[in-house]
């Protein structure tokens, strides 16, 4: 790993703060720091919002549910609403990762964990996302676990998260904060933006907003929820995933 | 940076660079090397610890991450003389071969008997609604995030379900 400073901000204006100006937010810290590791990320200065109050709860609203940022991934599949009237979530959750990963996995980090293309994740090669303009030899190469949909000529880099799969499909919207404090929301389609001709810019996130929660709207009664991954084993990324309500 | 880790009930203060992980903070720094590294990115579970009794991968914590948090590692689960119920279940039942991944295997297997204690599903169980029953199926799926290059599974799965039959308080109070 590269050198880099660490804080723990107390709250969410300081974190807001933080960010805004450069910080990287760490939360549970399993994609951010493996990909550290490996010297895909490099961050000067770390912002560790994980003791951030007030972001750990699942709450009732009006509308459904309100699932704040740092909620686990565990602790959101087990969550006896959730298995009850979002059952897919739950589901989705599971075929994914490991109980310890699911653990230390947030909500809001997993949202915005980066790709698991293995172009991506290895320095020596080129990547249009990590180094823009440097090519994308995922075309034409390993390609088994890169993306159909949406791809340009520039990158083919999937989404690797299960849970999102669900999120999108229960139509939940995120929840985010911008550094000066103002508040907002956002339909979880329109948080990521697809690579077009610049995959490095991934999420339509602003410096030093911060997603605070993900809201979930009322379950749809009756509906039949399913999920189902095709994958070598389930830690790997999905080759192709499938939720219907 | 100065960092205060609650490690097996005792309190120990460490002058770290910030980019020690928890496990090389338990295994460089304080000597509990009884926590493994096997891949160093959160795949093969060697370095499984409980962090306020929750099982994690010490390797993606840094170690100033953990701070604040009871750590529990495997030398604070039992001894030689007094044994957890998983530490005697494995040795009962060979639940290893060069035991590397044994560690881990006892962590993590201490942290998912907590969890299916809670009633938490897992992705092979056919209803969410629960009961938990850890079929050797269940055990097998929950421990998945624990790798053995000697393929011990069918110990390993053995010794756990054995663990698991036990009353609670037996697990619980040697988890302590
Ligand atoms: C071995 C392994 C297997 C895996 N298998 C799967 C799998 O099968 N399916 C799957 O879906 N996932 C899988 N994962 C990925 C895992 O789900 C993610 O690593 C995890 O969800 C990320 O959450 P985190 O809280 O640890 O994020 P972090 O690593 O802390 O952060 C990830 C990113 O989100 C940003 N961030 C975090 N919180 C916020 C916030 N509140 N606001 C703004 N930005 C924020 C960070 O800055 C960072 O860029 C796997 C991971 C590993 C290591
Ligand atoms: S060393 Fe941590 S999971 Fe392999
Ligand atoms: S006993 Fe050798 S790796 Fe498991």
């Amino acid at each position: 790993m590269r050198p880099f400073g660490y804080t723990r901000p107390a709250g969410l204006a300081e974190a807001g703060t933080a960010a805004a100006e450069g910080a990287t937010l760490i939360a549970g810290g399993t994609n951010l720091l493996d990909l550290m590791k490996l010297q895909v990320a490099a961050p000067e200065r770390l912002a560790d919002i994980g003791h951030v109050p007030g972001l750990d709860g699942i709450e009732e609203t009006e509308t459904g549910l309100r699932i704040g940022a740092l909620v686990t991934n565990s602790a959101l599949a087990a969550d006896p609403r959730i298995r009850k009237g979002w059952p897919v979530l739950s589901r989705a959750i599971l075929a994914g990762a490991s109980g310890q990963i699911r653990n230390r996995a947030t909500t809001a980090g997993n949202l915005l964990q980066r790709t698991r293309c293995p172009y991506f994740q290895d320095p020596a090669s080129a990547c249009n996302k990590r180094v823009p303009g440097s090519g994308c030899p995922a075309r034409g190469g390993v390609s088994r676990m890169t993306a159909i949909l949406g791809t340009s000529e520039n990158c083919i880099a999937a989404h690797p998260s299960d849970m999102a799969v669900a999120m999108v499909l229960l139509g939940a919207e995120a929840e985010i904060r911008a550094a000066a404090g103002t508040s907002r929301r956002l339909a979880l389609p329109d948080l990521w933006r697809v690579p077009g001709d610049q995959p490095d810019e991934e999420t339509t996130l602003q410096p030093g907003e911060i997603i605070t929660a993900v809201h979930l709207p009322a379950p749809r009664g009756g509906a039949v929820q399913a999920y189902r991954k095709g994958a070598r084993r389930n830690r790997d990324a999905g080759t192709g995933c499938l939720a219907r309500p | 940076m100065q960092i205060t880790l609650s490690v097996n009930g005792e309190t120990r203060g460490l002058d770290l660079d910030p980019r020690v992980t928890l496990l090389d903070a338990l295994r460089d720094h304080l000597r509990l090397t009884g926590s493994k590294k096997g891949c160093d990115h959160g795949q093969c579970g060697a370095c499984t610890v409980l962090m306020d009794g929750r099982r994690v991968n010490a390797c993606l914590v840094l170690a100033a991450m953990a701070e604040g948090a009871e750590i529990t590692t495997v030398e604070g689960l039992g001894s030689p003389e007094a044994p957890a119920a998983l530490q005697a279940e494995f040795t009962a039942c060979d639940g290893f071969q060069c035991g590397y991944c044994t560690p881990g295997q006892i962590m993590s297997a201490t942290g998912m008997l907590g969890e299916a204690r809670e009633g938490w599903p897992s992705h092979v169980s056919p209803s969410l609604a629960g009961p938990v029953s850890l079929s050797d199926g269940e055990i097998a799926e929950r421990m998945s995030g624990n790798l053995c290059r000697c393929a011990a599974y069918p110990s390993i799965r053995q010794a756990i379900a054995k663990a698991a039959a036990l009353p609670d308080e037996t697990v619980a109070e040697a988890g302590e």
